[in-house]
């Protein structure tokens, strides 16, 4: 198993493996990611309350999920490159830390918009939206971090370092400020008992995870590919021609 | 269902779209960003190779 | 008798760091009156009236507190990585946990401390009341030595970039947000009469996860930075 591991962190193998994978990603993705928005524009039910208002969720709640998840991710690609010195596990960081922004952004954006007609303003300080924005910063403490190094490796290494301290804090980030307020409607997909919205309004949802997920892979396998490249520069492998 | 119906949105056209636009811009903008990233590095490494 | 060794090795550097500051008492001084100017920026800022500044006290001596600290941070292992003596520790074959630490302590007890000394005195001019004092107090006292551990993190990981300090607070202020929203909170629920256990706990808690997993982070970052 190990083998295979070490087989795959080299650069070349894995150069290859993503190029092929990358398609089995993208295709998917986008399939998945029309799936949801038919489904969450026009085939799903408006809401009771809130009317097709509430078609904001099918966007706005993978996106948080997303942001988080990517976050974690890179957390975790982060301390294996730290630990075990595998360069390829930086590079996975790196290359995810710009996509998992991007949705932080996002989520953040249609979370503001959504409040509109939901609660009257385009921004309340809520436990949801203040921790995204608070996950923003930290995404952009990471790569603020890892552009002041010119020195590739250190700047592996301390933006690992960051990342670890980082997800660490995130739930006590998280519960600190559910503490200090909760304006926000509680979590209707992960109560224990019968959710507050109807199943049939929450297929979208999922499907449109789905489609995020697999638009993450393809992505990251790009982004993967152009670090490994930029990090291999005067490899032999490169020289020989792919 | 009326398409005019569907663009209005039940009057929340304005939030939805301008949501659904974003978060189509921002897919469409990783899209982009991540082919060029593997492309630029492919050109620069291609470059190199041939130097040689 | 390593354990011993340690003890020393760490007793020292915090000595010496006291020491130190001793001669540059006016680098010492710097924070505290940043603390005092910038909580006068806020009754400038919005009402001379007592009553109404009472409600945001809390949060404002917070976050001065917040601010000062993280200025005087900026330059906690700059002098000892540039003259060398930072590699040393390094090579020493110590804990380089343990020294860091106590360099840490030094550096809370010429900053932080004082900060928390003065916290009353600003309070009562933002129209704090007596009673929020002892939440004050302690909130503070938990929440500056929480501080000085994570800004030792985040400067261990800037030591050596170029005009680290903006960097240092971005990096860190996320971060303490969490003590921000308890310390802030405690002294708020001592206002309005309510018991501060709740939060005062929090911020302990949180204070004894920073001190077991800090030294860790920090060591590892100061070998990054230090390592060629």
């Amino acid at each position: 198993m190990w083998l295979w591991f070490h087989k795959f962190a080299s650069p070349p193998h894995a150069y290859r493996l993503l190029g092929t994978l990358a398609p089995w990603f993208g295709w998917p993705a986008l399939a998945t990611i029309l799936l949801a928005t038919w489904w969450g524009l026009v085939k799903a039910p408006a809401d009771y309350q809130q009317g097709d208002a509430f078609r904001i969720l099918y966007v706005h709640a993978p996106s948080a999920w997303m942001s988080m998840f990517i976050y974690v991710v890179m957390a975790i690609a982060a301390a294996v490159g730290l630990i075990w010195r595998i360069k390829l596990a930086h590079a996975a960081a790196a290359a995810a830390a710009p996509i998992g922004a991007s949705f932080t952004f996002l989520a953040l954006a249609t979370g503001s918009i959504w409040g509109k007609p939901m609660w009257g303003t385009w921004w309340v300080w809520d436990a949801r939206l203040t921790s995204e924005l608070i996950l923003l910063f930290l995404y952009l403490g990471y790569m603020a971090l890892r552009s002041s190094f010119d020195d590739p490796q250190r700047a592996d290494r301390a933006s690992a370092v960051l990342a670890i301290v980082g997800v660490i804090n995130v739930p006590i980030i998280h519960y600190s400020v559910e503490w200090w307020t909760t304006l926000h409607q509680p979590a209707s997909v992960t109560k224990i008992d019968k959710p507050s919205i109807a199943i049939a309004m929450l297929y979208p949802l999922f499907i449109m995870i789905l489609g995020f997920q697999l638009y993450f892979g393809w992505a990251i396998s790009r982004r993967l590919r152009g670090e490994i490249l930029r990090r291999e520069r005067n490899a032999s492998w490169l020289k020989e021609g792919r | 269902m009326d398409l005019n119906e569907f663009f209005r949105m039940g009057g929340y056209a304005g939030y939805v779209w301008t949501s659904y636009g974003l978060t189509a811009l921002v897919l469409l903008l990783n899209w982009s960003a991540a082919r060029r990233c593997e492309s630029q590095e492919q050109d620069s490494a291609r470059r190199r190779s041939g130097t040689d | 008798m390593r354990r011993a060794a340690t003890t020393a090795a760490a007793n020292l550097v915090f000595r010496r760091d006291l020491t130190l500051a001793w001669r540059r008492w006016d680098e010492v001084a710097q924070p505290l009156i940043f603390y005092v100017v910038v909580t006068t920026l806020f009754p400038l800022a919005t009402t001379p009236d007592l009553s109404q500044l009472r409600v945001i006290s809390g949060g404002v001596v917070w976050v001065a507190a917040l601010l000062a600290s993280l200025l005087a941070l900026e330059s906690l292992f700059r002098s000892d990585v540039e003259d060398g003596t930072m590699e040393q520790w390094v090579l020493s074959g110590q804990p380089l946990g343990w020294l860091l630490l106590a360099k840490v302590a030094s550096h809370w007890v010429l900053t932080g401390l004082p900060l928390v000394i003065m916290s009353p005195v600003v309070g009562t001019a933002l129209g704090l009341p007596f009673d929020a004092w002892g939440a004050l107090v302690a909130s503070l006292l938990l929440g500056t030595a929480t501080l000085s551990i994570l800004g030792g993190i985040g400067a261990a990981l800037t030591v050596g970039v170029r005009r680290g300090s903006v960097l240092l607070s971005l990096l860190v202020l996320p971060l303490a947000m969490p003590l921000l929203i308890f310390g802030s909170r405690a002294v708020g629920m001592a206002m309005d009469g309510e018991s501060p256990a709740g939060p005062l706990q929090l911020l302990a808690a949180i204070f004894f996860l920073t001190l077991s997993l800090g030294p860790l982070a920090m060591s590892a970052a100061i070998r990054i930075s230090v390592e060629n």
